[in-house]
């Protein structure tokens, strides 16, 4: 035990003296918390629109206006054809092209179901996905209108049927602000990045250095030199969960609903993944610099396929398939659930559970690595 | 230094030991032994197996056939049971650049268990011992070679070892810094501490009390350096003081009566049957190439002598 904490201190005085790794465990995080935090809000407001009205009704000045109205959307243009939206989509000077076709005032009056056509840039899956909801949102919301517009006539000829009231909610994140989704998604995010290229980073040093070597003739155990490795470094990734989950709520203004025990708790398991990773990298990296690199090839999946940035929902589904393979994937449905929803146990249960197999998994086979390629 | 396990009468006995890597076996079966309290001189040209060896008998490396006991112990079977006992300085000295003096030394007494008051008393005497004392708060980064070299010495040995393997431990260390450092390590064979110690330094060669010498992983001589001169030195060597050309080397080589030649140092030695019968004949054959200003007389046959001969020899 004495050792396990001589090699953690001797770890942490290393940390501190370091001055490249020391911003880049403390700093960094804060500022791509902000960064990120400031380019989703800006970002998902003003949407650029083309519209192509073909109906040039009283309802589809309606309908446009709702767009409009809420300041996500922006009309850069008005246009006739369809052919033309794409033009504008293409060049970029437009997100969403709406289309109104010919007869859809005509259609909603006659008790038809009306259409709307959406054509969505998807590029940026980000944006497209916000635009989506909040097209989505708008479109329910009138419809509604429309609806209950049309119970209330026939509740005046008969009295017999009662209001029939329902409402459309966005539930979870109302005013769909997309900082929330990010502040949680980024504990995911630092926690991988911090811990797998610490951990990997730490180690190969040692190896580079010959200290490895050194610690090796000791007396040491190799589960106590993994643990005394790795301690400080679980510690610090806590210290940024709550440095991270204080400013999101104190700077952000995003709501924390859940247990954070549960999220600490559940953290552990995630933990045992990356770090997990870290080893791994550590057991094919002959230099420092080469253990960044793999780190970064290791943690390159885990931003692309974990749905942190694009929506899992929207990848092709054999990528979909991979995504299963991510440990993040589960971690970030948990730390939105109990950060977002203040969901417990019950509801992520399943996600928990894989997300710990993984961890086992993980950490057994680099641990079992570690040990046999200790010492060349 | 107390010694507390006595059951041990060599310690180190090592038998066809064998280290096979890839396609290619770096020590091929040596067999040799240290007896206690002496300092084993381990010697070879780059690459020849030493640091292989050390490392197989610090229980760092798994022998891949032969065996070997240090201090009593079989390192293949028993590699966690010597390691409290042994000290190992390896040839990176080992420290942690960006940790203070008194902070590596902390380090290691704590790995190695040592409490507080044994600790302080240790790190006292280490310090003493390297001539540290006042550079307790410098970060090894700052130091010189020959300090840290020493600074490696005192964290291989604050837990008073036995036994202590040096790899090349004065690796690019002026020759001051060298004649303190093996102050240091005559003080502790007198102690009664046994050392491994590898070296390319022939003088150094020479203060040992026994030595191994190994080429390409085979043990090709073994014994006291005035054993090994005697009994590895056939012919007689005389050295040519020119200028160390490589024309210079070829007329010697071409000269009556010289077995082999080499640089040795800013001279030119070369081995020869008899002084007496080939020395004047080496002379003639240089004037009559032109040669000028050079002067030729015997010496007697130094370890590097032995060594180059038993190379030769070898191939
Ligand atoms: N892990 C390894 N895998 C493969 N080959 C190795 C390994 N370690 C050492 N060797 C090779 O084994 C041979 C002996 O190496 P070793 O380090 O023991 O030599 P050495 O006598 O210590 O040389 P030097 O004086 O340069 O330190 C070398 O050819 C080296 O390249
Ligand atoms: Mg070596």
């Amino acid at each position: 035990m004495k050792r396990i904490l001589m090699l953690a201190k001797k770890e942490i005085i290393q940390l501190l003296r370091d001055k490249r790794m020391l911003p880049l465990v403390f700093v960094a995080p804060l500022l791509q918390l902000i960064l990120f935090g400031y380019v989703v809000q800006t970002e998902v407001k003003h949407i650029g629109v083309v519209l192509a009205d073909n109906d040039r009704t009283a309802e589809s000045r309606i309908i446009t206006e709702k767009f409009t109205n809420t300041g996500y959307f922006e009309i850069e243009q008005r246009v006739n054809g369809e052919s033309q939206i794409t033009k504008y989509i293409r060049s970029g000077q437009a997100t969403l092209g709406l289309i109104i076709p010919k007869g859809y005032q005509s259609s909603i009056k006659n008790g038809r179901t009306a259409e709307l056509m959406l054509v969505l840039d998807g590029s940026d899956a980000n944006i497209g996905l916000q635009a989506q909801q909040y097209a989505a949102g708008i479109i329910a919301a009138r419809s509604q209108e429309i609806m209950n517009h049309k119970l209330n006539s026939i509740k005046a000829i008969t009295s017999r049927i009662s209001t029939v009231e329902s409402r459309v909610r966005v539930w979870y994140n109302p005013d769909l602000k997309s900082v929330n989704f990010m502040v949680s998604g980024l504990i995911g995010m630092i926690l991988t990045v911090i811990t797998t290229i610490l951990t990997s980073v730490a180690i190969v040093k040692e190896r580079e250095r010959g200290t490895l070597e050194q610690l090796i003739v000791t007396p040491i155990k190799r589960w106590e030199l993994i643990l005394g490795k790795i301690l400080p470094f679980v510690v610090i990734s806590f210290i940024e969960v709550g440095l991270i989950i204080s400013t999101g709520m104190l700077w952000f203004g995003v709501p924390f609903k859940g247990n954070i025990l549960l999220l600490l708790a559940l953290c552990v398991a995630f933990l045992f993944t990356t770090v997990g990773q870290g080893l791994l990298v550590s057991t094919v990296s002959r230099t420092q610099h080469q253990a960044q690199m793999t780190a970064w090839f290791f943690m390159m999946p885990a931003v692309m396929f974990s749905g942190f940035i694009f929506p899992i929902e929207n990848m092709p589904k054999i990528i979909q398939l991979v995504t299963y393979l991510v440990p993040l994937r589960y971690f970030l449905v948990i730390v939105r659930g109990i950060f977002l929803k203040g969901v417990g146990m019950e509801a992520l249960w399943d996600q928990a559970l894989i997300l710990t197999l993984l961890g086992i998994l993980i950490f057994g086979v680099s641990v079992f690595r570690f040990q046999k390629r200790f010492a060349d | 230094m107390s010694k507390t396990n006595g059951s041990y009468e060599k310690s180190i006995v090592v038998d066809g030991l064998t280290k096979k890597f890839v396609g290619f076996t770096a020590v091929d079966g040596i067999s040799f032994d240290v007896r206690r309290g002496e300092i084993f001189g381990f010697l070879g040209p780059n690459g020849s197996g030493k640091s292989t060896t050390i490392r197989m008998l610090c229980g760092i490396l798994e022998p891949s056939g032969g065996n070997a006991s240090v201090l009593g112990i079989d390192v293949a079977a028993h590699p966690e049971e010597i390691k409290q006992r042994i000290g190992y300085m390896s040839q990176k000295f080992s420290l942690y650049d960006d940790l203070t003096v008194i902070e590596n030394l902390d380090f290691y007494g704590g790995i190695y268990g040592l409490k507080n008051d044994h600790l302080a008393g240790r790190k006292d005497f280490v310090l003493e011992m390297a001539g540290l004392k006042g550079r307790e708060h410098e970060l090894a980064a700052n130091l010189s070679t020959g300090w840290k070299q020493r600074l490696a010495l005192g964290c291989a040995i604050i837990h008073e070892p036995e036994m202590v393997f040096l790899d090349e431990p004065t690796g690019g260390v002026d020759p001051v810094s060298r004649r303190n450092f093996w102050e240091m390590l005559y003080h502790m064979a007198e102690t009664g501490t046994t050392l491994f110690v590898t070296t390319h330094y022939m003088d150094e060669a020479e203060h040992c009390h026994r030595l191994g010498f190994i080429y390409q992983g085979k043990m090709i001589a073994l014994g006291t350096p005035d054993q090994l001169k005697q009994q590895h030195m056939r012919g007689e060597v005389i050295e040519i003081a020119i200028d160390t050309s490589q024309e210079a080397l070829r007329a010697v080589v071409g000269a009556p009566g010289v077995d082999e030649a080499y640089f040795y140092g800013a001279t030119i030695h070369a081995k020869v049957g008899s002084v007496k019968r080939d020395m004047p004949a080496v002379g003639k054959h240089l004037k009559s190439l032109g040669f000028k200003g050079f002067s030729v007389q015997s010496v007697q046959p130094s370890l590097e002598d032995v060594f180059v001969n038993l190379i030769q020899d070898t191939r």
